[in-house]
């Protein structure tokens, strides 16, 4: 008997129950053609050689375990950050109940957009239809003030023409002609997920900014980028922002939206950067990017326009923060408070505090653009060893940036920016040249168990660990969260190896 | 009561109607209706195109196929053969368990893509792909064979994967499968499993009828058919049917192997658990093979009590013995599950929205803890799978097909059940409302519900959601 009422057992110890262990070796031997045991382990020892890695970085048309994603997804993101916005996917239905997956599972929110669904007579007719009626209904059942619409693969193949689409679906009735429904291309093909929030960012600015006439009125306009903690980041910029006086308009502001409260209601809408606001941050003197590779395109457009506009590469630690403060102090002219110099003195306390604990580790990477950078810039200020950077979704600027950054500091002298590689590269890596530790996001919690590289779980997306969106990683603050995170799992790993009782008891300090 | 719950329940349709765009209101009035006890339909129409621009919960033929019936094989690569997207976001996240040395001789957990750039959509992706067989084939020598899962652009680029299927299938000596599961294929995942079912068919099951000669049959052998093993429920089925003393020769898909593939056509008995999935390949082996095949339900001791002793009717005495025997050995178990939790749980009411069997075959087990299912509806089902839900619900139940997340909530709101059971999408919608909730397709991460042993997993589960102290604290005091 597997059960017993009183402490009922899940699949975690109901499969290793010696009836169920001896059922799937019976299935096993019986019924599936397995490998040989000694073929597998031959082949697994094999995939963990240098010899496996040259072949493996021979690739050219398989990618395996790719860590970015697509365009659209980037793009809902982007939209939500607008007040009463509801993102709207024109192509394949399938798309967007993946993308709400991806962020419910993350956030542990709820995620509103919709599909045009469009089907096999769309892709021989084109959409038009799925756009005046996608249109008409989402207006009609959700209330939004703005509908954003961006694209699939589907509809860019066919070569669907948003602008002209929506224009007619306006002329049509589906929403009335003033309703706000910016756009953007955004063909899962092109980029990633980070190419798309710079598509539909771009799409929304141009929108409510084409025909305006700029007049500077000194303020600053903010852009956090496609980022996993936008709610605690954006709530700490306000915070630093608000400190320093300064008036300014996060372009973009998912702060609220995807941390809604348990109250009873649920808030399809939340927060958000309100629309005239959106119209009005024409004005504003200068625009700051904390991700430069998320903004590409948008910086570009704002530029454009007549704004100063500074990029940063999600600045984390001290440096990054010292750096984005000044910027923002320089481009308002307002000081920065003591305030923020004691919070700045009370990290550097905290790293000094900690440094025989992190200096001289060696570390791995894997994450957006823009993480990277900053995730190894912090931890050359700690003076830990950033080894392999890898970025799928990086391209040559990146590494070029990367592996300056990493050549710059002699903590770094050994590190290599790697673009567009995927984390089966990363495993080959970490197989031939070893870290004590690895930085990712949920997908590269097969490389902790394939490699035993103890990993720390910081970057987008995080499925299987609750609640760190909500910590900044940005500001000083932030990077006392990302400190404290890194010193957790070096400890824990510290108390690991040394808690075998009789053979290790040394080592297993009370005190560290 | 009932013309009470009957009127409310009628009003709840008739409210969401009219919030929608008159066109549209036409449509989507086909697909809710409130059932009408003894009849033998729920007289919704069912596996017709989504609105546009409802928020659908629908998915894609590409997560039918891939998803849901290929990738749970776990022997074989499963490329997602298009743009990087569908498969990154499909990753791992279905939790349908095996056992096996992933990257080595097993791979269901893994994302495998062409990563198609513009290049590609220009000038076609079939030599990418021919290519890319190569490297899977240097990287992974001990795979069983590779599927080819197409994307949206593929159907739209005119490329011609079956013919490099072919091609690569005989260079490297594995079943290469090609599969037409574009995303914009049919109207949800439902398309997706009917695709997959034929290229089982195509280029596996018959190709194979004339494999492995040597293997021994019995008399018991039969096949667990449409279980993916979710949190472990095949496992938790194949336990039983193993103690009955039936042998199963092939676990599809759910910790599945080729050779599982391959022996299906060797039972004397194909045993359904999610008959919309797998109901294609079934009736073509009923026709070719002349197996027979058998739905079961194995939520909740009731349901599973009814299965099995079904199952043995088809079999000799000794097989029945066993199956009593079975039956004797998990009552106490059963028994004690229920005096703990039905407590807790007796009149609460239950509403339901999932995929292909769960809206219907959980019922039995919500009853056995004295639960009420007053709502349930489907993302993909046919008129055949309503047709079997009417077995299964009460009078006045709301039926809704290809729900509407307006229409689900504004249904929840005006039914206020004590319990929702859907998917990762309505999860936190539902909470926020102060409903809890369980998520149906994915076990909320828990799991195995079907089987002697799920049972007590399930009881726990709605009790710890239901019971729960947070949902007291939602309003604050002041």
């Amino acid at each position: 008997m597997s059960q017993n009422a009183e402490h009922i057992v899940d699949h975690f110890d109901l499969f290793k129950q010696p009836d169920y262990q001896d059922m799937f070796k019976n299935k096993q031997q019986c019924f599936e053609n397995r490998v040989p045991e000694i073929e597998v382990e031959k082949g697994q020892e094999w995939s963990k050689s240098w010899e496996y890695r040259e072949i493996n970085f021979k690739r050219e048309a398989l990618s395996i375990n790719p860590d970015k994603a697509c365009q659209p997804l980037g793009a809902v993101f982007a939209a939500a950050g607008f007040e009463g916005t509801l993102p709207f996917v024109h192509g394949s239905q399938g798309c967007v109940a993946y993308f709400r997956t991806h962020f419910n599972r993350h956030f542990k929110e709820p995620s509103s957009c919709v599909s045009s669904s469009m089907t096999e007579d769309a892709a021989v007719f084109g959409g038009l239809n799925n756009m005046v009626d996608g249109l008409a209904n989402a207006y009609a059942l959700y209330k939004p003030k703005m509908i954003a619409v961006c694209t699939t693969c589907m509809a860019e193949v066919i070569g669907d023409d948003l602008d002209s689409f929506i224009k007619t679906a306006k002329q049509k009735g589906s929403v009335p002609e003033t309703f706000d429904v910016p756009f953007a291309h955004t063909p899962s093909f092109v980029g990633s997920h980070v190419t798309g929030y710079d598509n539909m960012m771009k799409g929304i600015l141009t929108h409510f900014w084409e025909g305006g006439q700029r007049k500077e009125n000194g303020k600053l306009n903010f852009i956090g980028g496609f980022d996993g903690y936008t709610v605690g980041n954006l709530r700490e910029i306000k915070r630093l922002l608000g400190l320093m006086g300064v008036d300014y308009t996060v372009l973009g502001d998912g702060s609220d939206v995807w941390d809604t409260p348990t109250d009873g209601e649920f808030r399809m809408y939340d927060g958000g950067t309100r629309l005239d606001e959106t119209r009005d941050a024409l004005n504003a003197r200068a625009t700051l990017s904390m991700q430069a590779f998320s903004t590409d395109k948008t910086l570009a457009y704002i530029k454009e326009k007549g704004q100063e506009v500074v990029a940063l590469n999600c600045p984390i630690g001290v440096n990054g923060t010292d750096r984005f403060l000044m910027e923002v102090s320089r481009l308002t002219g307002k000081p920065i408070p003591d305030e923020l110099k004691k919070e700045r003195g009370r990290l550097v306390d905290a790293i000094g505090d900690s440094l025989s604990y992190l200096h001289g580790k060696k570390f791995a990477i894997n994450g957006d653009p823009d993480f990277c950078l900053g995730m190894a810039g912090f931890l050359l200020e700690l003076g830990a060893e950033p080894v392999h950077i890898v970025c799928t979704n990086g391209n040559k600027d990146w590494q070029a940036k990367m592996q300056a950054v990493l050549d710059a500091s002699p903590f770094g002298k050994g590190g290599k920016a790697w673009a567009g590689k995927d984390l089966w590269h990363m495993r080959s890596l970490l197989f031939t040249e070893p870290v004590d530790f690895l930085i990712g996001n949920s997908y590269s919690k097969y490389l902790e168990r394939d490699t035993k590289t103890p990993m720390i779980h910081i970057g987008f997306p995080v499925h299987d660990r609750h609640h760190h969106h909500r910590y900044p990683i940005w500001g000083y603050q932030g990077a006392l969260n990302v400190l404290v995170w890194i010193l957790d799992r070096i400890m824990l790993e510290l108390d690991r190896n040394s808690s075998d009782i009789g053979k290790t008891d040394f080592s297993y300090d009370l005190v560290r | 009561m009932s013309t009470d719950v009957k009127t409310r329940n009628k009003e709840a349709i008739e409210e969401v109607l009219a919030a929608y765009p008159e066109k549209s209101a036409k449509r989507r009035t086909k697909h809710l209706n409130v059932y009408e006890s003894g009849n033998t339909e729920c007289n919704v129409k069912s596996n017709i195109k989504s609105l546009p621009g409802v928020m659908t919960i629908r998915g894609c033929a590409y997560a039918g196929s891939y998803g849901v019936v290929w990738s749970p094989v776990k022997d074989m690569i499963h490329l997602s053969h298009g743009p990087v997207g569908c498969g990154h976001y499909a990753r791992g996240g279905r939790r349908s368990y095996y056992v096996g040395t992933t990257g080595v001789d097993t791979f269901t957990t893994m994302h495998f893509t062409s990563d198609f750039q513009e290049k590609d959509i220009v000038f076609g992706g079939d030599k990418k792909l021919d290519k890319l067989i190569d490297e899977l084939e240097t990287l992974f020598p001990l795979s069983k064979g590779i599927t080819v899962q197409s994307e949206c652009p593929i159907g739209l680029i005119g490329d011609d994967i079956e013919a490099v299927s072919k091609k690569k299938a005989a260079q490297i000596g594995k079943p290469v499968v090609p599969n037409r599961c574009e995303g914009f294929r049919g109207v949800s995942q439902s398309l997706g499993h009917h695709i997959a079912n034929d290229t089982i068919r195509d280029w596996v099951l018959d190709p194979a009828a004339g494999k492995h000669q040597d293997f021994e049959s019995t008399p018991y052998d039969v096949t667990l058919l449409g279980d993916y093993n979710i949190g472990g429920d095949a496992w938790g089925s194949r336990i039983i049917l193993e103690e009955m003393g039936l042998r199963v020769i092939a676990q599809w898909s759910g910790d599945g192997t080729l050779k599982e593939f391959e022996l299906g056509s060797k039972a004397k008995l194909n045993l359904l658990h999610c008959y919309r999935s797998v109901n294609y390949i079934t009736r073509h082996m009923e026709e070719k093979y002349g197996i027979p095949f058998y739905e079961f339900n194995f939520f909740g001791p009731t349901k599973i009590k009814e299965s099995v002793r079904e199952i043995a009717a088809l079999f000799d005495e000794s097989i029945q013995e066993k199956a009593e025997k079975a039956i004797a050995k998990y009552q106490p178990q059963w028994d004690a599950v229920i005096e703990k939790y039905r407590p807790r749980l007796e009149g609460k009411k239950v509403m339901l929205y999932v995929g292909g069997l769960r809206p219907r075959h959980t019922i039995g087990a919500f009853e056995d803890l004295g639960m009420e299912v007053i709502g349930t509806g489907y993302e993909f089902a046919h008129n055949d799978d309503y047709q079997r839900t009417t077995h299964e619900v009460k009078d006045s139940t709301l039926i809704y097909d290809d729900v509407t997340g307006f229409e689900f909530e504004k249904f929840v709101e005006k039914l206020k059940p004590d319990l929702v059971g859907s998917g990762v999408k309505e999860k936190y919608i539902f909470q926020k409302m102060g409903y809890p909730f369980r998520q149906m397709h994915s076990w909320d991460y828990s799991g195995p519900y079907h089987g002697p042993d799920g049972f007590a997993i399930f009881a726990r589960d709605m009790d710890m959601a239901v019971n729960s102290p947070v949902w007291k604290m939602t309003k604050a005091p002041w």
